[in-house]
């Protein structure tokens, strides 16, 4: 594990599904407590991305290092104790619907360590302090908005207490407000934490208020990396019909 | 003819497909058990589940079955001038075969569906991917659990089948004619520990037989909700058309080791 060695690395990642390259030959750095964006339409392979990283899926082709480790052909079994480091936030949170908020963020530590029932509550709800969320542990998924499911799903991944963040659309059909509060969230889990944050999302304007870089993946390649200014000032008329959010342009969508 | 053969083709390659990760599943799940690495708590509840679940029908099936094999039994026996045989006859049906084989079926139509739904439903809704992404292997949280749940309750659930059974038959046979003792007798007469727990064998296999099927079907749906509803009555299909399967070589080879 050498100082330079960032993060999250991904060379050359290829995905393919019922014939279609999703992913074709995606390279990608995150450094060490840094906040990267990847931006692209909707079905550009985002998501698919990130459930790379944690070995959710596998690449036909590159190769995805995890602070310094190639974990793309690991088994599963070592890649089981690698995702004990990442947390991963679900675009629709994927909360255990049979189970109570409490027993959701409970969850992992509930694994992975001989907690005493006491400590878990007290870790639980520091967790969901955090996502701005008090007095709901006996409230089922269902019983809960969009948001508030959203940010169950953060404070059950921050309970693994990872070194790095995964979030997949975490703000996609969110209210401005609670959208700003968790963008918030994640530029302080950067400050006070140390974390590693990779941010999956479409919504251009909220991602550059608070990242440090955002690259581009378009048509399954990044076209473009940067700081949001070095995007924002682009001079490839893609990346800035992108970052304007205009239906004129090179992308076609209709 | 040629796109027959391509359909062909493809329902092999698919069905290869699925006997392949089904055995990746088993060799997963039986690695687990044997380094001893089964959940008490999720283990526990799940035996509860599958016991309780399914004991009223079961219990009402094998009522049934005891009183109608009875009054079939009797009246056959009666012509030759040998009812006081009934019950004897009865219990060993029912311990051989109808107890295990009935079981099972009742069992993988209330049980196997609802771990299909289940399993099916989690992992359309991305649950699955969310035990994997907080470090734990489905197999283990949810698959082992209840691979030991029906290995352990089926053959629990068959010793009360096999009593309900004879309490069915005997229920019949007073009214028939045949007394208290006869019966009792006949059943002592022929009905012999290797009937009994041959047939708890079978349950055991039946019971192992519909948990992989649910949990492997399960852990495959794709497709929402309508792939939840393929999913969970194939996992009955597949489960009972499996148990039928191996009744016959099982019973065969338990027959074999029984030394008479």
């Amino acid at each position: 594990m050498t100082q330079g060695e960032p993060a999250i690395r991904l060379e050359n990642v290829v995905y393919e599904i019922a014939g279609r390259r999703v992913l074709d030959g995606v390279s990608l750095r995150v450094g060490r407590g840094e906040i990267k964006a990847v931006i692209g339409l909707s079905g550009s392979g985002k998501t698919t991305l990130l459930r790379c990283v944690v070995g959710l899926v596998r690449p036909a082709s590159g190769a995805i290092y995890l602070d310094g480790v190639e974990t793309a052909r690991l088994s599963e079994a070592r890649m089981t104790a690698v995702r004990r480091r990442v947390g991963f936030v679900f675009q629709g949170a994927a909360l255990f619907d049979s189970m109570n908020v409490f027993d959701n963020v409970a969850f992992g530590p509930r694994q992975h360590r001989r907690a005493a029932e006491d400590e878990l509550r007290r870790l639980a709800h520091e967790k969901l302090e955090l996502v701005g969320l008090r007095d709901i542990d006996e409230l089922m998924p269902s019983d809960l908005s969009g948001g508030m499911r959203k940010r169950v799903g953060i404070a059950r991944a921050l309970a693994m207490e990872p070194q790095v963040m995964l979030f997949d659309e975490p703000t996609a059909g969110l209210d401005p407000i609670t959208s700003r509060a968790i963008e918030n969230l994640i530029a302080r889990l950067r400050a006070e934490l140390g974390m590693t944050c990779l941010v999956v999302s479409h919504d251009v304007e909220g991602l550059f208020h608070f990242v440090d870089r955002a690259a581009l993946l378009y048509g399954g390649r990044i076209l473009a990396a940067g700081r949001p200014a070095e995007l924002r000032s682009s001079e490839d008329a893609l990346v800035r019909q992108f970052v304007t959010g205009s239906v004129e342009g090179p992308i076609h969508v209709v | 003819m040629k796109t027959a053969i391509t359909a062909l083709g493809r329902v092999t390659l698919e069905g290869l497909r699925w006997l392949g990760e089904a055995q990746l599943l088993l060799q997963e799940a039986l690695g687990d058990i044997l380094r001893g690495r089964v959940r008490g708590r999720e283990t526990m509840q799940q035996m509860a589940v599958l016991g309780f679940d399914s004991l009223p029908i079961v219990l009402l099936t094998m009522l049934s079955v005891g009183m109608v094999l009875a009054l079939n039994t009797a009246r056959q026996l009666a012509g030759i001038g040998l009812s006081e045989y009934m019950g004897g006859l009865v219990a060993v049906s029912v311990a051989r075969e109808a107890g295990p084989v009935l079981t099972a079926v009742v069992v993988a139509a209330r049980v196997g569906s609802a771990i299909a739904a289940e399993l099916g439903s989690m992992k359309v809704t991305e649950q699955v991917d969310a035990l994997r992404s907080l470090a734990v292997r489905p197999v283990e949280y949810l698959v082992v659990p209840r691979l030991v749940a029906g290995v352990v309750m089926l053959p629990v659930l068959v010793m009360l089948a096999d009593a309900t059974g004879g309490l069915g038959a005997y229920l019949i046979g007073v009214t028939q004619g045949i007394s208290p003792e006869e019966f009792i007798f006949s059943v002592g007469r022929f009905l012999t520990m290797s009937d009994l727990f041959g047939g708890l064998a079978k349950a055991a296999v039946f019971g192992f037989i519909i948990a992989v099927v649910a949990c492997h079907v399960g852990l495959r749906t794709h497709g929402g909700a309508e792939g939840v509803g393929r999913a969970t009555t194939s996992a009955v299909v597949v489960s009972i058309v499996l148990v039928y399967l191996t009744d016959y070589p099982l019973t065969w080879i338990l027959l074999s080791l029984t030394v008479r």
